[in-house]
């Protein structure tokens, strides 16, 4: 008896002939994301977009002849947990990839971890510039914060006709403080003036004294650069103290939780922000992949969504063309991913290995969000 | 002027939340000279309840908001009664060590299991009262701040009444005083304690409401933040003194505010801590509370 499962143990140390041949037949991608938390919904839309890409790319054949395995890990929106998450991926499951984050802040955590063991990571939403500064292994396919804080800061001076912007902002989220700076930088180069500066952290749940001493300020409009969650409360206190002035952010914003509960919707009636991506523009690969992940999902993509489809096509395009699923190849491969058409419009990784993408901008009207105009780099 | 005016308000507004909480630790502690760490999360306990019962409740009333409000205090006075019947009564006569040990235990449990049951991502909290905002010249103050400091006042004038002229007031002041003599005096004690971890549960659901109704966004993690600053304000004010709890709490929601609206509001916890040790260097038993000679 003790023999036999002495054998039995024994056997189970070496991996079978089946399970060799099963392994040769798979490339395992590893994904790490905020499926639960203050940004699930972040998590959530860039998983489903994943999702998605590699069960399209599956029943098309998979690549190289292999199929792509998808295992996802959550961080559950804290900070530390990526780091644990993704080490997970590269030494237990042996991952020739990672894809993720939304929040750079838990981007850049992961990335170091990456970039310690060579392993290629790419970021399909995380836009402040340190994220792939932390070294050569890191890409991402979004187009950055110095981008996004100009559009917004040529946005607030055309379109808002504002000269007098305040801005709150979120110190604890890299993603926050990078977006405000670079917002600030644009719009002070193009005449405007920033009457205040207030800041608040992730906690937070009451605004209203920074919102006070920003309605002393009287501002045409209010630039908030933070994650949806927070942006409701904002939104919500802003009112009730009589802030009539729009209100407007960047992609951190896009969430439908961000007009959900009571009031919100009205409280944001008329406010913007910048995107990557709008389900209403008009192209026939924008169609198609609204209706796809619809049919799978039963909700409309957001930007989220189409950059972990983008983030996807990417990698595959750089496996196609390494010819091989070694990390280090794909590394090499993902440095000169050129004029590759994905969703959310073209993908050409530069020397910093970001994509340069042109930006949307949405609008929001009776709690939806409305396609206002895209902006080219 | 209207700045300064407005933030009083504002800061009046969150310290009446933080002293119906901090009213719970204070309880507590002077019946059982123990911190109840698991007080802020009976309060998001309560929230949720709040939010079940909100949703059914369809147009948001006056009334309505109290019913809500009640049968939230209710579920979560028998959570409260059962937290003490089941983790703290059994180690009432160790070491004070072990039920604070436990009471932290308690926390974490009822934060994770808030995260299997109600799911961990923020959700919207239903209107239950009606809210609009009232401009008295260039201040404005919204129907929530006049709902939370109202409520608050309220709680705090009934609590004191029932500690000080019922019965069952008299009866937790002798157990405050002297467990074994007041039991000796035919009080029982176990009920004594049980109703008073009851009133503090539900004065803990009355603050998680009045939370999801000022910041209508609730997680299962949403006490711990107030609940640390209560805490705070109830050291302040001089734990186990009622109103000491209530002037801890307005003080802190005060300065956290001033602070929060001026060019170091990130410094507003430190700030609010800097003061409580400055405090205590001074008046250790806190603002209102006088220090009893240790019994030998």
């Amino acid at each position: 008896m003790l023999l036999a499962v002495l054998a039995a143990g024994f056997s189970g140390c070496k991996p079978s002939a089946e399970e060799t041949a099963a392994d040769a037949q798979i490339i395992k991608v590893g994904e790490f994301a905020s499926l639960t938390g203050s940004e699930a919904s972040f998590g959530q839309s860039s998983h489903d977009g994943t999702l998605l890409a590699v069960e399209d790319i599956n029943n098309a054949g998979g690549v190289l002849g292999k199929k792509l395995q998808l295992i996802t890990e959550d961080d559950q929106s804290k900070d530390g947990e990526s780091a644990t998450a993704v080490k997970k991926l590269i030494s237990r499951d042996k991952v020739v990839a990672i894809l993720g984050e939304v929040a750079s802040i838990r981007s850049i955590e992961a990335a170091q971890i990456c970039q310690q063991y060579k392993v290629p990571q790419i970021s399909p939403s995380s836009t402040n510039p340190k994220v792939t500064q932390t070294g050569d292994y890191i890409f991402r396919v979004c187009f950055i914060d110095p981008f996004q804080g100009t559009v917004m800061a040529q946005f607030a001076a055309k379109t808002l006709k504002a000269k007098k912007v305040a801005l709150l902002t979120d110190v604890g989220s890299t993603y926050s403080v990078g977006l405000a700076d670079f917002f600030k930088a644009g719009f002070i180069a193009g005449g405007g003036e920033i009457v205040a500066e207030q800041k608040f952290t992730k906690d937070d749940k009451d605004f209203k004294a920074q919102l006070t001493a920003v309605k002393t300020a009287n501002p045409d409009a209010i630039f908030i650069p933070a994650y949806y969650g927070q942006v409701t409360l904002i939104a919500l206190q802003a009112r009730e103290l009589g802030i009539t002035v729009p209100l407007f952010g960047g992609d951190g914003w896009e969430a439908p939780e961000l007009t959900e509960g009571p009031g919100a919707a009205e409280a944001l009636e008329g406010c913007y922000f910048s995107t990557h991506f709008s389900p209403e523009q008009d192209s026939p690969k924008i169609k198609q992949f609204v209706a796809a992940y619809q049919k799978r999902f039963g909700s409309v993509p957001d930007a989220m969504g189409a950059l972990g489809y983008d983030s996807v096509l990417a990698l595959v395009d750089a496996i196609k063309r390494a010819g091989s699923s070694d990390s280090d190849k794909i590394r090499d491969a993902l440095a000169t991913v050129k004029n590759l058409e994905g969703v959310t419009g073209i993908t050409t990784l530069d020397t910093n290995r970001d994509a340069q993408k042109p930006a949307v901008i949405l609008e929001i009207k009776g709690g939806k969000f409305v396609y206002k105009e895209t902006v080219n780099p | 002027m209207t700045e300064f005016l407005q933030q009083l308000i504002n800061g009046v507004s969150v310290g009446s939340m933080y002293a119906l909480i901090a009213l719970g630790y204070t309880l507590v502690y002077g019946v059982l000279r123990f911190i109840n760490f698991a007080h802020s999360d009976v309060f998001m306990v309560g929230a949720f309840a709040g939010m079940y019962l909100g949703r059914n409740l369809g147009q948001a009333s006056v009334g309505g908001g109290l019913l809500v409000m009640l049968g939230a205090m209710a579920i979560c006075a028998v959570l409260g009664m059962l937290i003490e019947r089941f983790a703290y009564r059994p180690l009432r006569d160790r070491s004070k060590l072990s039920v604070l040990i436990t009471a932290i235990g308690m926390s974490l449990f009822l934060e994770n299991a808030g995260q299997l049951v109600f799911g961990p991502n923020p959700q919207p909290f239903p209107t239950t009262f009606p809210s609009r905002n009232f401009e008295l010249g260039l201040v404005v103050v919204s129907s929530k701040d006049l709902v939370v400091f109202g409520v608050a006042v309220v709680l705090l004038a009934a609590l004191q009444l029932l500690v000080l002229k019922t019965r069952i007031g008299t009866a937790m002041r002798a157990t405050a005083f002297n467990p074994q003599a007041a039991a000796l005096m035919g009080i029982n004690i176990n009920h004594v304690i049980s109703f008073t971890f009851g009133l503090g549960s539900a004065l803990a659901a009355a603050g998680g409401i009045l939370w999801a109704y000022k910041f209508p966004k609730i997680d299962p993690l949403m006490g711990i933040a107030p609940g640390l600053t209560a805490f705070v304000a109830a050291v302040l004010g001089g734990i186990g003194n009622i109103p000491g709890a209530a002037l801890g709490g307005l003080l802190i929601g005060i300065i956290e505010t001033f602070v929060k609206g001026s060019r170091w509001s990130t410094w507003s916890e430190a700030i609010a801590f800097i003061l409580l040790i400055i405090i205590l260097m001074f008046r250790p038993a806190g603002l209102l509370g006088e220090t009893q000679p240790e019994k030998v």
